[in-house]
């Protein structure tokens, strides 16, 4: 009989049990997850699947059944994803991300960022002055939708009301809702994602919003409400801010891979830069929702304009703080949790 | 794992043995999507008639709650399930496909975050610009503007067809692809059955075919026995042997010649491809007879 027997069979007896073992092991894994695997087992696994990587190198050389091969095949790919699967716990992640990735990214792109904020600002600044100079400029600048009244005609009570004004708790929870879902979080990843298009698209995004900005700014100006204005804009503005410009950074950071990708491919220069981008971008998000905390409960509780002015100015300097110093190697790591 | 070599990737393991994977394609991928989409929206359709019926909750709030409720399952949804199951979401396990590193390294929590991030720009901002009604639109940004947006937008979402690794821009910035891991079940050896008549094939017989057809007549063999099934082996079982020109060709029994040439013609190619004489199909078989 023994001469009936093929070579690939005599393989195929000889270590069928360890890839059963392994299987057992991989389908337990998949239902239930890596931790329903004890401690020999965790150990186990890896050599099984070892082993039944060389199978699979020999299977494909000395064995024409095709099913054995795209067992071994299905069996090591699942195996693999087990082995080299995502590792950390969800918790892990973030708490990392936040005290060493977001800041170390926001130093890494710093210039990106500058030029980012420089944008913002260079808009704000040109819609201001010009808006100033001719109030007509006004509607070119700002969506009607989001004037909300507040247009260089208006006098000066409704824009103080706009202000000071203090809605029920419905109104509140329901411009909670709508900031998340308005043009805060979007313009801000819409910048990252456009960062592919070379940057011009940021270019226009940032500009823009700093003219509307401006024109606004120049409204409540022209009526002799500028600090209180600034301070109801500060509040959340500075966090909302400077998450838009870290967005903006992100896509010039990435709009740099596609423009000057180096010796390397335009794909790997992109997935490389990505890295840091996404950071960004997923931090600025979180900052976003800070920034709509404030906004939406913040800035209708607290109607003082001092007040606002400093929880503004003290929420900037927390951010510059924690980008600048945290996650420093030199200084270990400077735990922010709950942010 | 049946699939043609455009749709395979060879992913290089730290072991150095290459694994082959099969991209998933579109249908699969759109299809995943579609269920995640439905357990984000579906969660807060079914909460929130409950909430307000249990809850002094006038109408106006509805709206924000549901806006809240959605925004909150949907920004970590798609990050929290790919990183615990290991690449994979609701939608993506029933489709058996699964995120992968390119490269062939691990599945780093940052690639998940960035290839999720950018979900909002290919599903979530056309999605929501296909719903707004043109009236909505104020006249900062007419119709016209809309639709630019949109087109704009579609070349972001339809990323996948347009290049020959099926990436999303999430995918690229990632380093990442989506592939299909479909479990495949060891079955019996075909080579170990007992012969029952004990053909005898002599080498020249046996030289005629290659591995393709050795394949064919594998998966053939493996086959329940539906009517369809043993028609198409009388079929084989016919061709096979005029091309062997078997003699008594009314005498063989179908199912253990197929069995037992298939048995004697793995052994044989089996045996030649150890010596380096691998022949893919008859056409090889053919030249190197020649």
């Amino acid at each position: 009989m023994s001469e009936n027997l093929l070579k690939s069979y005599r393989f195929r007896v000889e270590r069928e049990a360890k890839w059963r073992e392994l299987e057992t092991l991989i389908v337990r894994a998949e239902r239930q997850g890596l931790r329903s695997l004890d401690a020999e087992e965790l150990v186990r696994a890896p050599a099984l699947y070892r082993a039944c990587m060389s199978s699979l190198s020999v299977a494909r050389s000395i064995s024409l059944d095709a099913n054995l091969v795209a067992y071994l095949e299905s069996l090591c790919l699942r195996a693999y994803f087990v082995v080299y699967g995502v590792r950390a716990g969800i918790g892990q992640v973030v708490a990392d991300f936040f005290r060493r990735e977001f800041p170390v990214a926001v130093r890494l792109t710093k210039w990106a960022n500058g030029l980012a904020a420089l944008l913002l600002l260079a808009g704000a600044a040109t819609g201001w002055a010009v808006t100033a100079q001719e109030p007509a400029w006004f509607e070119a600048f700002v969506d009607p939708a989001m004037a909300q009244g507040r247009t260089p005609d208006a006098t000066r009570e409704t824009l103080s009301e706009t202000i000071f004004d203090k809605p029920s708790a419905a109104d509140q929870l329901a411009a909670f809702a709508t900031f998340l879902f308005q043009h805060n979080a979007r313009i801000g990843m819409l910048c990252f994602v456009l960062g592919a298009a070379f940057g011009v698209p940021v270019v226009v995004l940032l500009y823009y919003n700093g003219l509307t900005i401006g024109a606004i700014c120049a409204v409540f100006a022209g009526k002799d409400l500028t600090l209180e204005f600034l301070a109801w804009l500060a509040i959340h503005g500075t966090t909302e801010l400077a998450a838009i410009v870290l967005c903006g950074g992100a896509g010039f950071h990435l709009a740099g891979a596609m423009i000057n990708p180096g010796s390397r491919t335009r794909l790997a220069a992109i997935k490389e830069k990505g890295r840091a981008a996404t950071a960004l971008v997923v931090g600025a998000v979180v900052m976003l929702l800070v920034a709509a905390l404030l906004e939406g409960l913040g800035r209708q509780l607290i109607t003082d304009t001092a007040t606002r002015l400093a929880i503004g100015c003290t929420m900037l300097i927390l951010w510059l703080v924690y980008f600048a110093f945290c996650g420093r190697p030199e200084r270990g790591s400077r735990s922010r949790d709950g942010r | 794992m049946a699939g043609n070599a455009s749709t395979q990737r060879s992913v290089l393991t730290p072991e150095g043995v290459p694994i082959v994977i099969e991209l998933a394609d579109h249908g699969a991928r759109a299809g995943a999507l579609l269920i995640d989409l439905a357990i984000i929206f579906g969660i807060p359709i079914i909460a929130l008639p409950l909430l307000i019926l249990l809850t002094p909750f006038a109408g106006g709030i509805a709206g924000a709650m549901f806006l809240i409720l959605t925004f909150f399952l949907r920004c970590p949804f798609f990050i929290a399930f790919e990183l615990r199951w290991q690449g994979q979401t609701p939608g993506k396990r029933v489709f058996k496909l699964r995120v992968v590193d390119r490269q062939g390294g691990a599945l780093s929590p940052r690639a998940v975050a960035a290839r999720n991030v950018t979900r909002e720009i290919e599903v979530f901002m056309p999605a929501t610009l296909l719903m707004v009604r043109p009236s909505d639109i104020g006249s900062g940004m007419d119709t016209m503007l809309a639709l630019m947006a949109l087109v704009w937008l579609a070349i972001f979402t339809l990323m996948p067809l347009f290049n020959r690794d099926r990436l999303r821009i999430g995918d690229m910035i990632a380093g990442t692809w989506v592939v299909r891991a479909e479990p495949v079940a060891l079955l019996q050896d075909l080579s170990r059955k007992p012969p029952s008549r004990g053909y005898r094939f002599t080498a020249a017989e046996l030289d005629v075919y290659g591995i393709a057809e050795l394949q064919v007549l594998e998966r053939l063999l493996r086959q329940p026995n539906t009517r369809n099934t043993l028609d198409t082996k009388k079929d084989v079982l016919a061709r096979i042997l005029v091309k062997i020109d078997w003699d008594a060709r009314e005498a063989v029994d179908s199912e253990s010649f197929l069995s037992e040439y298939y048995a004697a013609l793995r052994a044989h190619l089996e045996q030649r491809a150890l010596l380096g004489d691998r022949r893919a199909d008859k056409h090889e078989a053919a030249a190197r007879r020649a």
